[in-house]
């Protein structure tokens, strides 16, 4: 019991990952595989953050009568995975756009041609 | 002063560029803007392989700040071969682009598509340069992000369902290869690769390593479609542009199989991937069936793109074989194939958009009495079909003699024999394309006014490819002098490492925190 | 006599190779002036006959002749070295290439055939990549000489563009460059991964450190591998490429290629394995009776065979194999036999496909069942034919006697007397589908209402045809006579001797 309760960060990242991948898989909808695709970013995410944190270490500011600081370097790191997986999901949806313009329906299973079912 | 910054320059040259290239506006200002950068690129890697091969490892410190804890470049003598060959190719398929993208790409895209190639040559340049593994995931993030918007930029619809496929496998190579740094990160509390290793030898039997390795290993087999692993790549270099499938298949796989060959070589080390893990037999026996399985795909296809395009997945198998082969020779046959596939598919890829260009199709029957139309671009695509099956003189014979001799120096003979079957079913697909080029007649419905040869700008860098395809088979000693310094370096960090791990002597200085930090429980 | 005297004797070599390849770019220039064309490949095939003759010369002398000409991998490269066989077949290849290049100018023009510059350029082609099998010095550049010489040969088989030549041009590309690609490179792959050299040595480059259980199967890869041998079951391809014009099937399959094929074996056997080396090798005596084998059934289907060429292109493969017999028999005195074989058999078969030819363009006659009365009307052409199969079957006064007579002594020496029972009854079964065919057409009378077209009109072939297979079969009967220079070039082969 206390194995799953001291990882408790860990069963929350391996939940998203795992929702996450399986609306990607599953989804018919593109929007909702995007939606998907970003749970599963999302769960990395906090995989770094918590990484980070040290236990009653505080933020990584100089102050008075502070000796323990959280390691700091996983969570900017993680502002450019944020940036690059809204940049991905920007992209993403500008497909879903032209998908939606070109085919009429962002539904996999409507179009016409089986052979570009994503 | 310029000097100083060369191992930047590749990656900071195309990466302020390509916003430029968008402002410029104009079609052909843009196009020539990006050639000149390109061209300027490609000049500055040669540079940076002279001087990696002089004076060994160039590392440069991103913004001053001294590895490991700034970022760091680290040029060497294998990634300035393989910069030196995706910079000539995005020069070449530059100046080829300028027509085939007229006729494949709407006109108010043409700015976009060069903004976005110069983005992913930077992006490209990057994930070789860099020498840090977080650093590594941005920049293969920037490529690959350009490449899903130019694979879209096609005038088919379909190309729009292969980028999005492109898009998610993508994504999920890249968030597994982003936990996988994070696991190593975890347990060693650096993302400097020369660090890593350092680090990961004292943890070698550690479950987190382990376990980052796993996962890097995934992502990366995305990226570089290994079988099974390859379903975006064929639509995606079918329905892109033809130009864009030229650039794809000749550096974008290449720069992720380089990718894996890092890691293992010089952050995991050779023990722990091969010996520990026992990821050797895995990889070869993907490898094989990649092969197999591919080729085939490759000759029962009916659309030469596609073609192409599973013979590509087909050759990345041959590329894995080789470093799954954990020997100098192996290792140099993947570096050298590495090179030689970037220069037969640039070769042939520029053929079919040559066809593509004035024939508006590229299925097979559709190739039917060019062989009279379009002598040059025919015989380019014949003669770089050669190099894929492996005739002397030409550069596939080069790669295929040092795989085969790499597999016989470690008595594979049965790796050996299937090499060389494999290379039987490049026979079939390359023959067929060719037979119905110069033994069928034009279809009558085809007024023959229309079909002729293509501009001088599509066929020279098409034949500068071609006799590439011939000259570097007859005169090696360049890539082979390269690969096998390559190579060479890359065993000798991977033994040097290991040697002061049995010393006791890792750097303790180095690390940002004394020990990998512990995770809050 | 030594029209090249001022060279550097090295420089031969690169000669042999570059006038073929000159030749065939200014065929290209010349393209579009038929005469002047037709006059450049004469000059360069003349040119050609006169430089392998002064390497003759040199070979005589005992001048070695080596060349490197560029490394493609660290310490292998393309390199030349001239000996004594090589040098027999160089001057069969370059003297039959004047011959042909006359009848060719006959043939092709005769029978109107399209796309004669290409047709003339890609002779040359292979003609210069023969050269190169000749003199290679090492498996590689052999190898390498192979590939281009089947290359350069596909646009020749599939010369008539239409779907028979197509098909025809898929099983020969098929057969060749498989077999080369899995089993010649693999051999030769495998060969340089045990030794670390793959220079021909007189004695070969193995020893008795070697594993023999290794090499015998690189002996099996080595046969199979050279394709061009046209050892059952990888045969298929010398027929298939029967589809090509006469002058083609002529030279390239009756002489250049298919001897190119034999050649090699008898090369890697002699220089590779060394004749002595072969002799304990499990493999040689089963791969010796897979070649007696060959003997046989192709003698027995090309007695089946209606058509001329066809007929013609099933004796080759048979008469391929005796050379593959003599080289596998490991003894000195059936090596000689079969060297000499590349040299008689040569002459012998390119007389009947001249022929075969001649009575296409004079008559556009295929089929050996309508040539019955031909004789009379085209009498030289049926005696030359004649001539070439007596000498085929190795009846005196021809060429042919000899060399079997040296294969069949060299059996014997090493007591295989099935391998001479197999020559005898290959004797027999050539006269047996030869001779019927000269026969019907001196002394049969045409079937009425079935009489050939344009019977009136048929005579002779143009005189080109004519002077070219007149040239042949003289040679069958000269060198029946007149045998010793080739004789001494053989005994100059290291560990090879008639006596």
């Amino acid at each position: 019991m206390s194995f799953i309760l001291d990882y408790y960060n860990y069963w929350i990242v391996v939940f998203l990952m795992m929702a996450g991948f399986y609306i990607v898989i599953s989804a018919n909808n593109l929007v909702k595989k995007i939606v998907g695709l970003n749970i599963f970013q999302t769960s990395v995410f906090m995989l770094y953050i918590s990484m980070g944190k040290v236990t009653g270490g505080t933020a990584p500011i100089v102050a008075e009568g502070v000796t323990q600081y959280s390691n700091p370097l996983p969570h900017v790191l993680i502002l450019t995975a944020i940036v690059v997986g809204v940049a991905t999901t920007a992209v993403g949806l500008a497909l879903v756009v032209r998908i939606k313009r070109a085919y009429g329906t962002v539904e996999e299973n409507e179009f016409d041609n089986k052979d570009d079912v994503i | 002063m310029l000097e100083q910054h060369l191992a930047a320059l590749p990656i900071i040259l195309p990466l302020i560029a390509a916003p430029i290239a968008l402002i410029l506006g104009r079609s052909v200002l843009s196009w020539g803007f990006a050639t000149l950068v390109s061209g300027l690129a490609f000049l500055l890697s040669w540079q940076l392989l002279s001087a990696a091969l002089s004076e060994g490892v160039i590392s440069y410190a991103v913004g001053g700040w001294a590895p490991p804890w700034g970022i760091e470049l680290r040029v060497d003598a294998a990634n300035a071969f393989v910069l030196l060959a995706v910079t000539a190719i995005s020069t070449l398929v530059l100046v080829y682009s300028k027509h085939s993208i007229e006729k494949e790409v709407k006109a108010t895209n043409h700015t976009l598509f060069y903004t976005a190639h110069l983005l992913c040559l930077a992006g490209l340049s990057g994930i070789l340069i860099t020498g840090d593994a977080f650093n590594l995931f941005v920049f293969l993030e920037i490529s690959s992000l350009a490449t899903y918007t130019l694979v879209s930029l096609a005038s088919d619809r379909r190309c729009l369902t292969a980028a999005f496929r492109y898009l998610v496998m993508g994504t999920i190579g890249a968030t597994f290869i982003l936990i996988g740094v994070g696991l190593l990160y975890m347990k060693t509390g650096t993302l400097n690769m020369l660090d890593l290793a350092e680090r990961i030898d004292l943890y070698d039997s550690s479950r987190t390593i382990n376990t980052g390795l796993a996962f890097i290993m995934v992502g990366v087999s995305i990226k570089l479609a290994l079988f099974p692993l390859h379903m975006w790549l064929p639509p995606a270099y079918t329905h892109a542009p033809s130009a864009v499938s030229a650039f794809l298949a000749s550096t974008a796989t290449k720069v992720a199989v380089y990718v894996m060959i890092r890691f293992i070589f010089t952050v995991f080390g050779i023990d722990h991937v091969f010996v520990d893990m026992g990821m050797g037999i895995i990889l070869m026996v993907l490898a094989v069936v990649a092969i197999f399985k591919c080729s085939y795909m490759a000759t029962v296809q009916s659309n030469v793109k596609t073609v192409l395009a599973y013979s590509s997945v087909a050759q990345i198998g041959y590329m894995i074989l080789g470093l799954s082969l954990v020997s100098v020779s192996g290792l140099m046959a993947s570096m050298i194939h590495i090179f030689n596939h970037a220069l037969m598919k640039g070769a042939l890829f520029m053929a079919v958009g040559a066809v593509f260009y004035r024939v508006g199709s590229v299925e097979i029957k559709d190739f039917a009495g060019l062989g009279r139309k379009m002598p040059l671009t025919m015989a380019a695509f014949t003669i770089a079909g050669l190099s894929i099956i492996g005739v002397p003189l030409t550069v596939g014979f080069v790669s295929k003699w040092y795989l085969v001799s790499a597999a016989l120096e470690q008595d594979q003979w049965l790796v050996a024999a299937f090499v060389l079957v494999g290379s039987l079913f490049a026979v079939m697909y390359i023959g067929r394309v060719i037979e119905a080029a110069y033994f069928q007649k034009l279809p009558e419905s085809r007024s023959s006014e229309d079909i002729k040869e293509v501009s001088w700008l599509m066929l020279v860098p098409m034949w500068v490819l071609v006799i590439a395809n011939i000259y570097f088979g007859i005169d090696t000693s360049l890539t082979t002098e390269a690969a096998n310094s390559a190579s060479e370096w890359l065993f000798q960090t991977n033994n040097m490492l290991e040697n002061k791990v049995m010393e006791g002597e890792v750097l303790e200085g180095h690390a940002i925190e004394e020990k990998a930090q512990e995770v809050s429980s | 006599m030594n029209l090249w005297q001022a060279l550097e004797p090295a420089q031969l070599i690169t000669l042999s190779i570059c006038v073929p390849f000159v030749g065939a770019l200014l065929v290209i220039v010349t393209g579009k002036i038929p005469n002047l064309r037709e006059a450049v490949t004469l000059i360069t095939a003349a040119i050609l006959f006169s430089i392998v003759l002064a390497i003759t010369d040199y070979t005589f002398l005992g001048t070695t002749l080596e060349l490197d000409v560029i490394e493609l991998f660290p310490g292998l490269g393309i390199s030349f070295n001239v000996e004594p066989l090589g040098v027999l077949f160089a001057l069969v290849a370059s003297f039959l290439w004047i011959v042909t290049s006359i009848y060719a100018i006959g043939y092709m023009r005769g029978h109107n055939e399209i796309n004669q510059t290409r047709f003339f350029c890609c002779f040359a082609l292979s003609i210069s990549s023969v050269m190169g099998i000749c003199f290679s010095g090492n498996l590689l550049t052999l190898f390498i000489f192979y590939e281009v010489l089947t290359l350069s040969t596909y646009p020749l088989v599939t010369h008539a563009g239409n779907d028979a030549a197509k098909q025809g041009g898929r099983v020969y590309l098929g057969i060749l460059l498989s077999t080369s690609i899995v089993f010649l490179l693999f051999a030769i792959l495998g060969t340089y991964a045990l030794t670390g050299t793959l220079d021909f040595r007189a004695g070969g480059i193995f020893d008795d450190s070697h594993n023999k259980v290794v090499l015998s199967v690189l002996l099996v890869l080595f046969c199979y591998g050279v394709g061009k041998a046209a050892i059952m079951p990888f045969h298929r391809w010398l027929p298939a490429a029967m589809v090509a014009p006469t002058p083609v099937s002529a030279l390239l399959h009756a002489v250049a290629v298919v001897k190119a094929g034999v050649f090699s074996i008898l090369k890697i056997v002699i220089y590779i394995f060394g004749i002595e080396g072969l002799k304990d090798l499990a493999t040689t005596d089963i791969m010796l009776y897979i070649g007696a084998a060959t003997i046989v059934l192709s003698s027995c289907i090309a007695m089946s065979k209606d058509n001329l060429k066809a007929r013609l292109a099933y004796s080759t493969v048979s008469q391929l194999s005796y050379i593959v017999v003599g080289a596998l028999l490991a003894s000195s005195i059936a090596s000689a036999g079969a060297a000499l074989h590349i040299a008689t058999h040569a002459v012998g078969k390119i007389t009947l496909f001249f022929c075969a030819g001649a009575i296409m363009v004079a008559s556009h006659k295929k089929n050996i069942s309508d040539m019955a009365g031909l004789g009379r009307k085209m009498p030289i052409t049926f005696a030359a034919f004649t001539v070439g199969a007596i000498s085929i079957i190795g009846l005196p006064p021809m060429a042919g006697t000899w060399s079997k007579w040296y294969l069949a002594i060299g059996a014997l020496e090493t007591d295989k007397f099935i391998i001479v029972a197999v020559l005898m009854v290959s004797s027999l079964l050539n006269i047996a589908y030869l001779l019927p065919i000269p026969i019907k057409a001196f002394f049969s009378k045409p079937a009425e209402g079935a009489k050939p077209w344009r019977w009136s009109q048929t005579k002779e072939a143009p005189l080109p045809i004519l002077i070219a297979l007149i040239v042949t079969s003289g040679c069958c009967l000269a060198m029946f006579f007149y045998l010793q220079p080739l004789v001494d070039l053989i005994n100059l082969i290291p560990g090879v001797s008639t006596k």
